[in-house]
């Protein structure tokens, strides 16, 4: 299926078919456009969970254009100005207020940031749900996590930019973190943030990263995502091959071109997840404190901590997995085990494909175990990400150890509780619910 | 399962509007109230705008609120002579900082920073709060003190208005010992009128975005209604 | 694509209608993107008209004040540096400020000037935007040609001008330099950037 094997364009004769021979002799154009749209078979049976890869995939185009657009007004200056604000975060108000349609570009790539996450977080809740992550998606599933790995940079990195009180102590927080690392740790801190403290230094090389270094290599990892989906073809929610079922002419028999019964569909998705995305926008542009978080108005003042600091929403499960651990192990003190931890807890993802052991890979045709433990699962993510958000305490404390520790055992412990669930029969075909 | 999903990603929300330590009076006003702006912005000028800066907007914002270039030109600008100029401060913030040991905070996005987790419009209740509950206390170096901001920095500019009101340590209460040449309800009014400016110059645009926000959304659905009948045509081939 | 031919008509309208209605939005899309390059309201703010204190502008002297980020020239010309003026009307390329672009109407007159002794130009040349430097003194004495009466030398291509800021002939400026809307609030206090006060 993959693009290379098709016959080149002929033309009719006309201008634009002459053009266009011309350029097919020279240029893949029929191969690419067949190969992954007009004949690249998927399977017909997608539900509402396979919207969010061509979503996640709009989402970037809109973070890219509005970025760029950004650009041309932000400032990257920690220096005050007249009014002794910082010049980075009064460029962002000059962008809310000044630039004609300014405003709503910068709320475009606020709410895009958090859509972002939305949508890979359902997207990868679908890969999880129908085991498409397991054999032969195993490569797609690995440039997917290095997608998320990536894009947590990404949005860690643009986080600073506004310059405001949550920005500052955030990045502040973070980059200690890696003082937790032993013998190297602060050395590296500071090789991070160029400087003592999070400085000038800090907020350019963080510009650089977010709007060049990190964006590119997303976009190589986008490429090598779909290119390698579009070699082994699409999963479906019924977890059934559909290449293993073809008819004379070497077409699936489950399979429907993606263009056009996909772009069309897609297109509905689009459609919908615009309204949500505009509702937000135009409404909300805040999310309630959560997209923008309120002491993030405040200019960034190096002398004094807000009382309260949280990451943002998106990556407040970690963080909670990351104060969860309070223990000293093997003479190493608990703020460096909390930091393996809240790497652990992101870059288990990968292992996902060796460590699921079920016979079938969709949850319609697993057992209880299974569902429990995937809502089980949900649940503690959500848990975890909602008292990341809040103050510690020792309720809080106790909460998320637990749910620390299912975390891991979701993870370390699938390689048993998924063989020992109770499996329906898989049909021979897909089925159209 | 898909329910307990959608209940899981909605109590979160529900969870962040409870938790403030000091109950805040419901700011009662709007920022469609284009004459409680212009009295707000008054009153700005008059009396925050001395040590305070405004420095994200310009006197020109001034106009949306229904006043003529003249009128802002003749009330509302004592430190520019140009409609176009930000909203400054005379004094610079490093003087400022001498003679205050801090710089007063610019106070053009204030209201949006004074938000809450689960209530993003809660920085109106704060400032509405904040404005009406100073306090005689001779333990700080100001003389006053402040309900919504313990051992505030600032002192009670608006005295003249309110009149002094003292602490009853006994109930926790305030209570007016000296009036004002306000009265009470007209006060609330007043500051009402300042925090309206405030939420205004916050985000000078807001109605307009919100306005806009009933176009684009009336526009995706006709898209909506198109596309998704798109869809239907050509799905009926697939079985 | 190579399902076009057999697409049926109803379809068609389907696919015409939903191109149509996300073309719209397409382009409304594109207007925040395209505004946002227009000049911000700080530009305009800086492009605000400039009053300028002239009280102490000695005659034969030149200052120059900032207006919208372009330099503007105010120079109080001296009785023999006007009376140039008439005498090179055969050497500039447009003697009598024919185009009406380059000065207001009130400006389009032998001195360029509303007062006969005061001329406000911007100081940027109509070739390609550098900024001439001032050449007032006659002869070969500032690097010019032995026959210089006095005026103005483009650095970056050579253009000259005189003391009303008229081109020369055969010189790569296309017109003469721009007079600027201004007017006298008072005897000492020109207001730059707008015609009448208020306005």
């Amino acid at each position: 299926m993959a693009a290379g094997n098709f016959e080149k364009y002929k033309s009719d004769g006309s201008l634009g078919g002459n053009l266009l021979e011309w350029v097919d002799a020279r240029f893949p154009a029929t191969s690419m456009w067949k190969g992954h749209l007009s004949e690249y078979y998927a399977p017909k049976n997608f539900n509402f969970w396979y919207f969010f890869g061509s979503l996640a995939l709009l989402v970037l185009v809109i973070q890219i254009v509005t970025g760029i657009f950004l650009v041309m007004h932000y400032k990257p200056d920690a220096a005050l100005n007249a009014a002794g604000v910082p010049i980075a975060f009064a460029s962002v108000e000059y962008i809310m207020r000044d630039v004609p349609g300014g405003w709503l570009i910068r709320y475009m790539h606020s709410t895009g940031a958090s859509a972002f996450f939305i949508v890979v977080y359902l997207h990868m809740f679908r890969g999880l749900i129908y085991g498409s992550y397991r054999k032969p998606r195993e490569l797609t599933w690995l440039f997917g996590v290095g997608i998320f790995l990536v894009l947590m940079g990404e949005a860690f990195f643009g986080y600073l930019l506004p310059w405001g009180q949550m920005s500052y102590w955030g990045a502040q927080v973070i980059v200690n973190l890696f003082g937790a690392i032993p013998v190297v740790g602060n050395d590296l801190s500071i090789l991070i943030r160029g400087d003592f403290v999070v400085g000038d230094a800090t907020l350019n090389r963080f510009f650089s990263f977010h709007v060049i270094a990190f964006p590119l290599v997303l976009l190589g990892l986008v490429a090598a995502h779909v290119l390698a989906l579009h070699e082994t073809g699409s999963n479906n929610p019924d977890g059934v091959e559909i290449k293993a079922n073809k008819d004379e002419n070497g077409i699936p028999r489950d399979g429907i071109p993606f263009h056009p019964y996909y772009t069309v569909k897609d297109i509905v998705g689009v459609v919908v997840f615009l309204m949500a995305f505009s509702a937000i926008m135009f409404w909300a542009p805040e999310g309630a404190g959560l997209f923008l978080e309120t002491p993030n108005f405040y200019p960034a003042d190096p002398l004094k901590t807000p009382p309260h600091i949280a990451p943002v929403w998106y990556f407040t499960p970690y963080y909670s997995i990351l104060r969860a651990i309070v223990w000293n192990f093997f003479g190493l003190d608990a703020k460096f085990w909390g930091v393996v931890a809240m790497g652990a807890s992101v870059v288990i993802f990968a292992f996902l494909p060796w460590l699921d052991r079920s016979p079938v890979k969709s949850i319609r045709y697993r057992g209880p175990i299974t569902k429990v433990m995937i809502t089980l699962f949900v649940i503690c993510f959500f848990i975890l990400g909602y008292l990341g958000t809040q103050s510690p305490s020792a309720m809080g404390e106790l909460i998320s150890q637990i749910c620390t520790v299912f975390y891991f055992g979701f993870f370390l412990g699938m390689p048993w509780w998924s063989r020992m669930d109770k499996f329906k029969p898989v049909p021979e075909r897909v089925t159209m619910k | 399962m898909k329910k307990i999903l959608i209940s899981l990603l909605f109590a979160p929300l529900m969870a962040f509007a409870a938790g403030a330590n000091i109950h805040l009076d419901k700011w009662p006003g709007s920022v469609k109230d284009q004459a409680a702006l212009q009295n707000g912005a008054k009153l700005f000028v008059n009396y925050c705008l001395n040590c305070h800066g405004a420095s994200f907007l310009r006197y020109k914002n001034l106009l949306d609120l229904g006043l003529t270039e003249q009128q802002v030109k003749d009330n509302l600008m004592f430190t520019s002579d140009k409609i176009g100029d930000l909203m400054m401060v005379a004094a610079r913030h490093d003087e400022q900082k001498k003679w205050f040991g801090a710089t007063p905070p610019d106070l053009t996005i204030v209201a949006r920073a004074r938000g809450e987790l689960g209530n993003a419009g809660a920085g109106a209740d704060w400032l509405y709060t904040y404005l009406r509950t100073f306090y005689k206390d001779e333990k700080r170096p100001t003389g006053w003190n402040n309900v919504a901001f313990d051992a505030v920095g600032m002192p009670h500019v608006l005295w003249e208005l309110q009149g002094t009101q003292v602490m009853n340590h006994e109930t926790h209460k305030l209570e007016l010992a000296v009036p004002g040449k306000m009265a009470p309800a007209e006060f609330d009014k007043a500051v009402s009128d300042l925090v309206g400016f405030m939420v205004w110059m916050a985000e000078p645009q807001q109605e307009y975005r919100r306005t806009l926000g009933w176009f684009v959304l009336a526009f995706l659905a006709v898209l909506f209604v198109v596309s998704y009948a798109l869809k239907k045509e050509y799905w009926k081939d697939i079985h | 694509m190579s399902n076009q031919g057999k697409m049926d008509c109803g379809r068609r309208r389907l696919v015409v209608a939903t191109a149509a209605v996300g073309g719209v939005g397409a382009v409304a899309a594109l207007v925040p993107f395209v505004s946002s390059l227009l000049p911000s309201e700080r530009a305009k703010a800086a492009g605000a008209p400039v009053e300028v204190d002239i009280s102490k502008l000695e005659p034969g002297q030149m200052m120059t004040v900032e207006w919208r980020g372009k330099p503007v020239w105010i120079i109080n010309r001296t009785k023999e540096m006007l009376d140039t003026l008439p005498k090179l009307a055969d050497q500039v390329a447009d003697p009598k400020s024919d185009v009406a672009s380059q000065q207001p109407d009130y400006a389009k007159n032998e001195t360029r000037s509303i007062k006969p002794e005061l001329l406000v130009v911007v100081g940027i040349c109509t070739h390609l935007g550098c900024s001439p430097s001032s050449k007032f003194k006659a002869g070969a004495e500032e690097g010019m040609a032995a026959d210089w009466v006095g005026g103005f030398l483009c650095p970056c291509h050579g253009s000259t001008f005189d003391f009303a800021g008229r081109v020369y002939k055969a010189k790569p400026a296309p017109t003469n330099l721009e007079v600027p809307p201004h007017v006298y609030l008072s005897d000492a206090r020109i207001l730059i950037g707008e015609d009448k006060k208020g306005a």
